[in-house]
């Protein structure tokens, strides 16, 4: 592999390697991200290898390895180009026949083919799925098409076009005004404006400039960074490079930083893949394409710690101090990383830069609202059917969302609200499904942004117990420097103990919003300021369900389980004996074929009764 | 099994030269030590505190921050639930539960044989597989509390304590 040293160089390599993709006629995709990897993906792949060899196949079909498609339901997924058939769960045993059938045969296989939960229908073709045809893919849409281990297939999609632009066509200025027309705002959850935030590092006074890449997604529901990082990786080293160049060049030294959640071991491996090669081809190091502009990015692990996602914490835990954030007053872009001038911003909005460069930023400002430009990538999770990972303009209503891409409630269960913004964010009722979202929006009516997750939840979540898993997580995960934050989260987590265990009284209510009102005005950082969003939420929203709870002693959803029993429906009930057989204290108990009862004061309501009947007969409520 | 004292010190050296011994490399000069031995032993900890030329209460403090650290040794089965707010709402507490009674030790222990330990996350980011519960590296997705036993006797090891 040569290193590059000019454009010319770079679009004749892309050329070669455009011709040489157009001689492989058949390609089999399968993904093995993450969540692909968990359900067999890796297996699946080494068998199609197999099969390949087998029938003496390799030169005429090739397969690709590729990151998340983003439809974590279905996988994992083999996807056979160029018809663009799409089959769902598939398993490694599965492989021979589609090999056989499928590849050779051009036969289509019903039984592997996705079902939309909606309409019953069977659909054989990717792009007619709706959980995709409904999306507006900008990030997302190349991940089907890399091999995140080959930058070739990255390059061959224009990739590095943007960066040989902006080095050789564009003055750093130049490139920040893009950016702050084309309205970019921070993916990370904040919303600041990127070009500002670019132009203000720019602007600061120092010979060293730091260019951050937040990928310590912490939020809980959300891994649309993972699916990047392990999927594109080096669209967002592209747009650091751009970054560092428009923030750094002719003024400073710049060095880059990419900082990822230690629980994504893929995405470190993918991206260290990625710099390795980027360097290799003279994208990153010195004189970078012989533009005379030198950048490097090295990758730190985090260690596990919510607020390290909160920008400041994150730049101590980089210099090797604990992440504990500090006072706001002193602008990162002036002050950050080991006191120099620094610019911190999150992977999908790193990931945004190359297009703007590459298509203008009137073209980006044309998508989305007034105040919220481009597009977002949410992650649909909980009690949706098409679980995955969603990318659709800014200003796209929750309805859309939950409904015409999510496929609606599993198991035909009624919605009831949705958790935006993880523990920063708040829930929002079904009366408010058709909100259109965006940053502005969603902070109207007591939520946020955040990094994007969605979490749907139905008629069978208590939003006391949502609640009070949040303060619970903060209160871990409080770094505990400000009282505010560090006493507030205890005392509310106090409080939904009492409120779930039966000893709730009206003022705790009172209190929980007294309390909380005091933590947005008194910590120190984010994660205090936003932690009581979501008590404060579920107060407004659901209130009569934190009332039944204290008054009539009960959990309507049936969740909370000091005040849930478990019972057996006797007309249900076959004897069966499964669940007497699976009780672990025995408190299931009955003769064959002859209703069982539970024994309340055996149960400990550990719900193994309720998951092993098959008929449906044991209640929870 | 405890290792040579030799040998660990050789290795802190190289782990340490890797990292050029700078003090601002110390979280990735921990994940190192831990990655080997499954905790961070205070001897380590001392050892690398002098190399450094950092106090130890403040590699104390950083090995005390960050919840990846652990300065409990671990079992040799690691068993780790996925606590986000997806797998919540699919009812992973119920799964942790009863992972609990099964090996009879909380979330954050070591069952005194040395065989297993539980640990949590905040999210593994692979919400559709929820609730989610990761041994020795292998992912079993849709947990449920009855399906704990069977995940566990997949790890081809008499559970001790183990309630029939």
């Amino acid at each position: 592999m040569k290193r590059l040293s000019s454009l010319a160089e770079l679009e004749k390599l892309r050329k070669k390697i455009v011709s040489k993709q157009k001689r492989e006629k058949i390609t089999i995709v399968t993904s093995v991200g993450t969540c692909g990897l968990a359900r067999g993906a890796g297996e699946v792949a080494d068998a199609i290898v197999k099969e390949l060899k087998r029938n003496n196949l390799q030169n005429e079909v090739s397969l690709r390895t590729t990151g998340c498609h983003g439809f974590c339901e279905i996988e994992p997924i083999v996807v056979i180009y160029p018809e663009g058939i799409l089959y769902q769960k598939v398993q490694a045993e599965d492989v021979k026949e589609i090999i056989f059938e499928t590849v050779l045969k051009k036969k289509i296989l019903e039984k592997f083919l996705y079902t939309d939960p909606l309409t019953g229908e069977k659909i054989a073709y990717e792009k007619e799925i709706p959980f995709y045809k409904k999306q507006y893919r900008l990030l997302l849409n190349n991940n089907h098409l890399i091999d995140p281990y080959k930058i070739e297939d990255y390059i061959a999609l224009g990739g590095y076009s943007a960066l040989g632009k902006a080095l050789f066509k564009m003055k750093p200025e130049e490139i920040i005004d893009w950016v702050k027309r084309s309205g970019l705002r921070g993916r990370g959850g904040g919303g600041f404006p990127t070009g500002r935030k670019w132009e203000s590092t720019r602007r600061a006074e120092g010979s060293l400039k730091y260019i951050i890449c937040n990928g310590d997604e912490g939020d809980p529901g959300a891994f649309m960074d993972r699916s990047i990082m392990e999927g594109e990786p080096h669209s967002v080293l592209e747009g650091m490079i751009i970054g560092a160049y428009a923030i750094s060049f002719g003024r400073a030294q710049a060095q880059g930083y990419i900082y990822v959640r230690h629980e994504y071991p893929l995405a470190v491996k993918n991206l260290t893949q990625a710099i390795t090669q980027a360097k290799e081809y003279g994208f990153l190091g010195e004189n970078i394409l012989g533009s005379g502009f030198s950048f490097d990015i090295k990758i730190n692990r985090g260690g596990g710690a919510f607020v390290c996602g909160e920008s400041s914490a994150l730049m101590r835990s980089l210099e090797g101090k604990a992440g504990e954030p500090r006072a706001k007053y002193v602008h990162a872009t002036d002050k950050g990383l080991w006191d120099q001038p620094t610019n911190l911003n999150n992977v999908e909005t790193w990931a945004c830069v190359p297009e703007i460069i590459n298509r203008g930023p009137e073209w980006f400002a044309s998508i989305g609202t007034e105040g919220s430009k481009g597009t977002k990538v949410f992650s649909l999770v909980g009690k949706v059917n098409n679980t995955g990972l969603v990318e659709v303009p800014m200003g796209t209503k929750l309805r859309e969302i939950v409904f015409d891409i999510g496929g609606g409630i599993r198991g035909g269960k009624k919605f009831k609200a949705i958790q935006t913004g993880g523990p920063s964010g708040g829930v929002i009722p079904e009366q408010l499904i058709d909100l259109p979202v965006d940053f502005d929006a969603l902070t109207e009516v007591g939520s946020m942004m955040g990094s994007g997750g969605l979490i749907v939840m139905d008629e069978n979540d208590c939003m006391v117990d949502v609640a009070q898993y949040f303060v619970k997580f903060l209160e871990e995960e409080s770094c505990g420097k400000c009282v505010p934050c560090r006493e507030g989260l205890r005392r509310m987590r106090e409080i939904f103990e009492r409120i779930t265990s039966a000893k709730g009284t009206e003022q705790d209510l009172v209190l929980l919003e007294e309390l909380g009102e005091a933590m947005k005005l008194g910590s120190l950082c984010g994660l205090g300021q936003t932690a009581p969003n979501p008590v404060l939420s579920t107060l407004k929203y659901f209130r009569e369900e934190y009332e039944a709870h204290i008054r009539e002693k009960k959990c309507p959803a049936g969740v909370c389980i000091e005040l849930i029993s478990y019972s057996i429906d006797p007309k249900k009930c076959t004897g069966c004996m499964l669940c007497a057989k699976n009780c672990p204290t025995g408190a299931a108990q009955g003769e064959k074929k002859k209703p069982h009862k539970i024994d309340k004061k055996l149960c400990i309501k550990c719900g193994i009764c309720y998951d092993v009947c098959k008929f449906d007969a044991v209640k929870r409520g | 099994m405890k290792r040579e004292k030799e040998m660990d010190k050789r290795e802190l050296e190289q782990i340490l030269e890797r990292y050029n011994r700078s003090q601002g490399q110390i979280i990735a000069i921990l994940h190192e030590i831990q990655d080997l031995e499954r905790y961070l032993p205070e001897d380590d900890l001392r050892f690398v505190a002098e190399k450094l030329n950092m106090p130890a209460p403040q590699i104390y403090h950083i090995a005390t921050f960050y919840k990846a650290f652990s300065l409990k040794p671990k079992g040799r089965h690691i068993c780790n639930v996925c606590m986000g707010t997806a797998c919540h709402v699919r009812g992973a507490p119920l799964v942790l539960e009863e992972l609990e009674r099964k090996l009879g030790i909380k979330a954050g222990d070591t069952t005194p044989d040395m065989e297993y330990s539980i640990t949590t996350v905040n999210c593994l980011g692979a919400c559709a597989l929820g609730p989610i519960m990761v041994v020795d590296g292998k992912y079993y997705g849709q947990m449920i509390p009855s399906k704990v036993k069977s995940v566990l006797e997949q790890t081809q090891k008499p559970i001790k304590g183990k309630k029939k």
